[in-house]
């Protein structure tokens, strides 16, 4: 068996006398669709701020393609080749569409002053080139948004503004997407086609790893191979939709015990 | 924000565009040709009302948008207007002298809003630097035989150069920290000057004639046959010196080190988490914009021939953020407009220079109540003006 992506051990993170994630122990395999599910506040998306580097781990270690990356900066973090989508959206609403997916594509572009002021041709060719690979993505997406990249993000709709979103996660060709909660504030519909699209875009991206963190049980079952249920910042299960949604505990943190 | 058009139709004509800049250029001109409180009045009026009728007529529209599509109408309608400016008061002191203190404004602002308007950089202390670029240029024309256009850039160098020491340990905390250092930097920067007597103390320092190449520009001189005033030389030197820092910041917003710079204002968390290192951006524009606000004070400075810690207080450094505020945060055409506004008017007015604290303070509390974005709002960034997708 080849070793997992991602690797965590013992996973810690306590914010005073609160234990938001309790040693976690967990592994991402490459290529696959992994769903983190759990009741609010049980650690999900402090899990994604503890390994992007936002918060310090208080204890424990990650591993990502067999190097230790706990407590990296989010730079690092970054360069290594993971990227994430926030719970809350966090779109540059004044900037187009183009600029936003940009600002994923940082870490690849020549951020030269000299380039940047002075040698316009080059800069007019990395621009070329860079607006296809952006144009392209988006497309994957929803073809008409790809005729609209220069447009500013604060006209358009919340599922247009997800799939932006994680177009700028995806333009650095990250290894691991991490995508915290992509259907908050979405329609049946919308989440539906949404992920149709993270589908579409998976098999296109050969080896792309995702973690999703969903409320939603349907996206869970659709969309994940896998899927781990965290509450009180502990596993409580791991293993299929089908094995987890039947265990015990699982029933328990859901509905609360009798 | 209303979409750039890429293209105007060819049955859009030009000529819009060249009675916007005639109009703004005569404009000008009167406005400070008018010597009496009442006759200014008049002047203000009679502009307004004529912009008015050009929106009403949809000059102002069709005109800016011929300058959207075709941007460099603008920027040579805007230097030969100046140009014009100049011709028409070629032998006056006192508005040629109004006129290179505008375009020197405009520099340090244009600097400023590298800093505050893309990094979000605050800089309270922008006076302080303007004059740190002005008594380096004293000090160094004084007792150095540096020649005098490296004295411009050494004068630069070190605003850029205390600003880095000045803010670096706060640029790696988030937040506004670095505003308060500044405005400790601006007030500790005037007691300081007026208890160092090498500097001049109270009274200040004299500088002797800027020379540029042995031209020596605190001489009158002539023409074929039509004599010009000294000042002259300044307006075409802080002209220059304004095209060149306008070229420079569009370009720098044109950029991947704009969008960049966006990305730190608009988003830390965001921004880190796609690989941008804050702290060395936010440093970048402000090493940036203290060089461009150094510059201009060293001109500044030779152009006086004489500076005094007055010259650079604390009061002048919000000036120069209201400025940003009046004209559009990231907009370096609203740096232009309202650099003019803000240096020409409280001189033009006699009757309100006293209080012109209290008109600049009205003016900014008015524009952030019904224009927040400012007189000149910033656009969508536009990489290439004109450019659109080559359809596959």
């Amino acid at each position: 068996m080849t070793a997992p992506l991602l690797q965590l051990k013992g996973f810690t993170r306590a914010f005073g006398g609160l234990v938001a994630l309790d040693h976690l122990d967990l592994a991402v395999a490459e290529g696959e669709i992994l769903g983190l599910i759990g009741p609010n506040g049980s650690g999900k998306t402090t899990m994604f701020n503890v390994l992007t580097g936002i918060y310090a781990a208080s204890e424990g270690q990650a591993e990502f393609q067999g190097q230790d990356i706990t407590n990296l900066s989010a730079q690092a973090v970054c360069e290594r080749g993971i990227a994430r989508t926030f719970q809350r959206s966090r779109l540059c609403l004044s900037l187009s569409i183009f600029d936003n997916i940009m600002i994923g594509k940082h870490i690849r572009l020549d951020r030269g002053l000299v380039f940047n002021l002075f040698r316009r041709r080059a800069f007019a060719a990395e621009f070329e080139a860079a607006f296809a690979e952006a144009h392209d993505l988006v497309r994957l997406f929803d073809p008409p948004l790809a005729d609209r990249m220069f447009e500013s993000i604060g006209t358009f709709s919340m599922i247009d503004r997800r799939r932006i979103e994680i177009c700028r996660a995806l333009v650095n060709r990250p290894k691991l997407l991490l995508l915290d909660e992509p259907s908050a504030g979405m329609t049946e519909e919308e989440t539906r086609q949404l992920m149709d699209d993270i589908l579409t875009v998976k098999t296109r991206l050969a080896g792309l790893s995702i973690v999703i963190i969903e409320h939603e049980m349907g996206i869970i079952e659709r969309i994940t191979n896998r899927c781990a249920v965290l509450n009180f910042g502990r596993k409580i299960a791991e293993g299929t939709y089908r094995e987890v949604a039947v265990d015990r505990q699982v029933q328990e943190a859901y509905l609360g015990v009798e | 924000m209303a979409p750039v058009p890429s293209s105007i139709s060819p049955s859009d004509t030009a000529w819009p565009a060249f009675v916007a800049i005639a109009a703004a250029t005569l404009f000008t001109v009167v406005f400070m040709w008018a010597e009496t409180e009442a006759h200014v009045f008049a002047v203000i009026a009679a502009g307004a009302a004529c912009a008015w009728a050009a929106r009403r007529f949809g000059v102002y529209a069709r005109a800016a948008r011929i300058f959207a599509a075709r941007e460099q109408v603008l920027d040579w309608g805007a230097i030969a207007g100046m140009l014009m400016l100049l011709a028409a008061f070629h032998e006056e002191h006192f508005p040629l002298l109004m006129t290179a203190t505008v375009l020197l404004y405009i520099v340090a602002c244009l600097g400023l809003n590298i800093q505050f308007g893309y990094a979000g950089v605050l800089n309270f202390a922008a006076a302080a630097f303007f004059g740190v670029g002005g008594y380096t240029a004293a000090v160094l024309v004084r007792h150095t035989a540096i020649p005098h256009p490296i004295v411009l850039l050494i004068g630069g160098a070190m605003a850029a150069l205390i600003g880095l020491f000045l803010v670096l340990p706060v640029l790696r905390t988030r937040g506004h920290y670095s505003a308060v250092i500044t405005i400790a930097f601006a007030i500790l920067f005037r007691t300081f000057l007026e208890v160092n007597d090498t500097l001049g103390g109270p009274q200040g320092l004299k500088l002797p004639a800027l020379q540029v190449f042995g031209w020596n520009f605190n001489r009158n001189f002539e023409i074929a046959g039509i004599g010009l005033s000294f000042y002259v030389n300044y307006v075409l030197l802080a002209l220059a010196l304004a095209a060149v820092a306008f070229a420079l910041t569009r370009r720098l917003e044109r950029s991947w080190i704009g969008l960049t710079l966006d990305a730190v204002r608009l988003d830390e968390t965001a921004a880190a988490c796609f690989g941008v290192h804050l702290a060395r951006w936010k440093a970048l524009s402000f090493t940036f914009g203290n060089f461009m606000i150094g510059v201009a004070g060293a001109v500044y400075a030779l152009m006086l021939g004489f500076i005094a810690p007055s010259n650079f207080t604390f009061g002048d450094s919000l000036i120069m953020v209201s400025i940003i505020l009046l004209g559009g945060i990231g907009n370096p055409w609203g740096v232009v407009l309202a650099s003019a506004i803000v240096v020409v008017l409280p001189e033009k007015l006699q009757l309100i220079q006293e209080y012109r604290f209290i008109l600049y303070a009205t003016m900014v509390i008015l524009v952030l109540l019904f224009r927040p974005e400012g007189l000149l709002p910033r656009r969508l960034r536009v990489y290439f003006p004109g450019w659109s997708p080559s359809p596959k």
